[in-house]
């Protein structure tokens, strides 16, 4: 199951998604927005994806997880729009009878996932500046008065 | 014959091109690379980040060598940031 949503993450009806009798490892990944990166304060994120493309990138990622491991279920939503402090912004959750295919399985999601679906994110700094988040690019290239 | 191709626009290329389409003539058969080209001539400001830049068409990750249609859709992806 995949989910690209406007609204908070309920994370407990994720992880009950993907338990059954015959899972004996559950492994739920959250990622958070945090407040602080190098020293500079985040007041929130804002998140834009490729509708299309993302849904597919996604989809196709579940596809190779399962052919990869031996899992029982698996299910990720990611938020699109403002993210708030200490809300999730990416929630992966695998099953499987036992714990090193989710543990592995969970991982690779979200490496593959960082790497290779368009989703973008724009860090809304406290001193009012925003800037989106492109591994690889200069910052200078990059920053932004909030009111542009 | 020329086409025009429609690209759409996501995060720091919708910010530089202030919209979020940017449509580009290209002679048919073009390519990808032939669109990267003539995107940097028609907005100078994609010059510094134009080699970060991937494509994609009909929403998958296409190289400089991939021929565009009329019909295809056809996206740019700066370096994303998921997660």
């Amino acid at each position: 199951m995949i989910e690209l949503t406007h609204s908070p993450i309920d994370t407990s009806a994720l992880l009950a998604q993907v338990q059954s009798n015959q899972a004996g490892a559950a492994v739920l990944f959250l990622g958070v927005t945090r407040e602080f990166t190098d020293g500079r304060q985040t007041v929130a994120l804002d998140y834009q994806c490729y509708p299309e493309m993302a849904s597919r990138k996604l989809e196709s990622l579940e596809k190779t997880a399962h052919a990869q491991w031996d899992l029982i279920a698996c299910a990720m939503i990611h938020r699109l729009g403002r993210v708030e402090l200490g809300e999730a912004s990416v929630a992966i959750a695998v099953s499987s009878a036992h714990r090193e295919a989710a543990f592995e399985a969970g991982k690779w999601l979200i490496d593959q996932l960082k790497q290779e679906v368009p989703i973008w994110k724009k860090e809304n700094w406290a001193d009012g500046t925003s800037e989106w988040v492109h591994p690889g690019l200069a910052p200078a290239e990059k920053e932004v008065r909030q009111d542009d | 014959m020329k086409i025009q191709i429609p690209i759409k626009m996501f995060a720091i290329a919708q910010q530089l091109a202030g919209s979020p389409n940017i449509t580009i003539e290209l002679d048919e058969p073009g390519t990808v690379g032939q669109l990267r080209t003539k995107l940097v001539a028609q907005v100078p400001a994609f010059a510094p980040i134009a080699a970060h830049l991937l494509f994609a068409v009909d929403s998958e990750y296409a190289d400089d060598a991939t021929l565009v249609a009329e019909t295809s859709e056809v996206a740019c992806i700066p370096p994303v940031s998921g997660g």
